[in-house]
């Protein structure tokens, strides 16, 4: 049956069967960072910034996609937690052309967000520069893959949310990038339904209305996880 | 005891940094009272002087005037605090890098030529104008700095928050909302 009890910094929570680590953080008042988790999208522990450590593993546990079990002791905040941290977000910023200060999503980003609670005073790695094009074929969405961090979210929301299966993810290493269909351009696509749930997905300025303009690209995440919950349980919580 | 001697410098940047410095209101008094500016846009001198006690470096490093006096300062100056994003990350400075990792050429091309409605030709005073730098690189990548102040510009308190810290000669830690970039 039911519930597990664990340890989560030093605090006895209770959990139910199956949950993992962030949700029995989460639901205990424990913040635990997170970039490629949203609620309503199901985790894939693609981003690494949700680590933790747990008592008796030197490796170290994406939060969002590990399950609890029974005494598990699981520590959430360590200098070595955070220097990984750190080093995660940083070389976030070195991959690809974030440009806070011109981006649409400024003040609105949770990549910018996530850099400033975690104490990102600069990048101690030498920034990649690499060219990348934007995508601005749809008749009112853009995509802008210099601000990608390949979260997946996109992908995630509509393949599984919206159930259209526009968005995918082609190349390997840092050659990877989110493509519309079979690398067409997003204009083209048959699939797409427009209704924008990539969009809403999206932590950074990387899909955009277009017109927006420097900081104007503000969005309600949340509403992903709302419809998910109205589908899966009847409930229309706002 | 001997007044602090700061300058302030403005490399590849719009000067914004600098206005929002100005934007400190009465604190530049307070300021004022207790160092010597020796070099700064404000103050008329040409040469970066010696034994600098503080440097403010507004910018990024894009051309050799600006990678010679980076090294002059380095050299003659005890504490650097790369001042606002272009100074920081590059910022929008450092969007021709995308250009290519040797984009001194087409830079220009791309400005004055590709993009230019007439009077189409790459401008060329050699000797006048400073070369452009390969790379557009933040102050960091180049030389040792002892703290950074992000922003764009960063706001008028967060400097302050900087200055008292090091006009008292303790070492400023930026947390939180005054990390912000952009």
């Amino acid at each position: 049956m039911g519930a597990k009890t664990l340890i989560i910094d030093g605090q006895t929570v209770s959990a139910e069967n199956h949950v993992t680590i962030l949700q029995a953080a989460t639901d205990n008042g424990i913040t635990i960072p997170t970039l490629c988790h949203l609620d309503g999208v199901y985790d894939v522990g693609a981003c690494r910034l949700c680590l933790v450590e747990v008592k008796g593993s030197t490796k170290l546990f994406s939060a969002c996609t590990t399950r609890v079990y029974e005494g598990m002791e699981v520590t959430t905040q360590s200098e070595r937690l955070k220097k990984y941290r750190r080093m995660t977000i940083e070389l976030l910023f070195a991959e690809r052309n974030h440009v806070c200060a011109v981006c649409v999503a400024n003040g609105h980003c949770e990549l910018q967000a996530l850099a400033t609670s975690l104490g990102m005073d600069h990048v101690r790695y030498d920034y990649c520069f690499p060219k990348w094009g934007m995508d601005l074929t749809h008749p009112f969405l853009g995509m802008d893959d210099n601000r990608c961090i390949l979260c997946t979210r996109c992908v995630r929301a509509c393949w599984h949310i919206e159930g259209a299966g526009t968005k995918n993810v082609a190349g390997r290493g840092s050659k990877s990038h989110i493509i519309s269909d079979l690398n067409e351009p997003w204009g083209d696509s048959e699939t797409c339904t427009s209704c924008a749930k990539c969009l809403l997905s999206c932590p950074t300025g990387a899909l955009f209305h277009k017109g927006d303009t420097v900081g104007e690209s503000e969005r309600d995440r949340s509403k992903l996880g709302y419809i998910v919950n109205a589908r899966e349980k009847q409930q229309w919580i706002v | 005891m001997d007044r602090l001697k700061v300058a302030t410098v403005w490399l590849g940047g719009c000067a914004g940094c600098h206005m929002s410095f100005l934007d400190l209101d009465e604190f530049l008094f307070d300021v004022a009272a207790q160092i010597d500016l020796v070099y700064s846009p404000i103050v008329d001198c040409k040469e970066y002087p010696e034994h600098v006690d503080l440097c403010l470096i507004e910018g990024a490093v894009c051309n050799e005037d600006n990678l010679e006096l980076l090294h002059k300062i380095r050299a003659r100056t005890k504490t650097i605090v790369s001042f606002g994003d272009c100074a920081v990350t590059g910022n929008v400075p450092a969007i021709r890098n995308q250009l290519g990792r040797d984009n001194t050429t087409n830079v220009l091309q791309c400005a004055y030529v590709e993009n230019a409605q007439e009077n189409r030709r790459v401008p060329d005073a050699t000797g006048i104008v400073p070369t452009l730098l390969p790379l557009v690189r933040p102050v960091h990548e180049l030389v040792r700095v002892e703290y950074f102040l992000p922003g764009c510009p960063p706001p008028a308190d967060r400097i302050k928050a900087v200055l008292v810290e090091l006009l008292a000669g303790r070492a400023p830690a930026l947390t939180g909302a005054n990390l912000k970039f952009g």
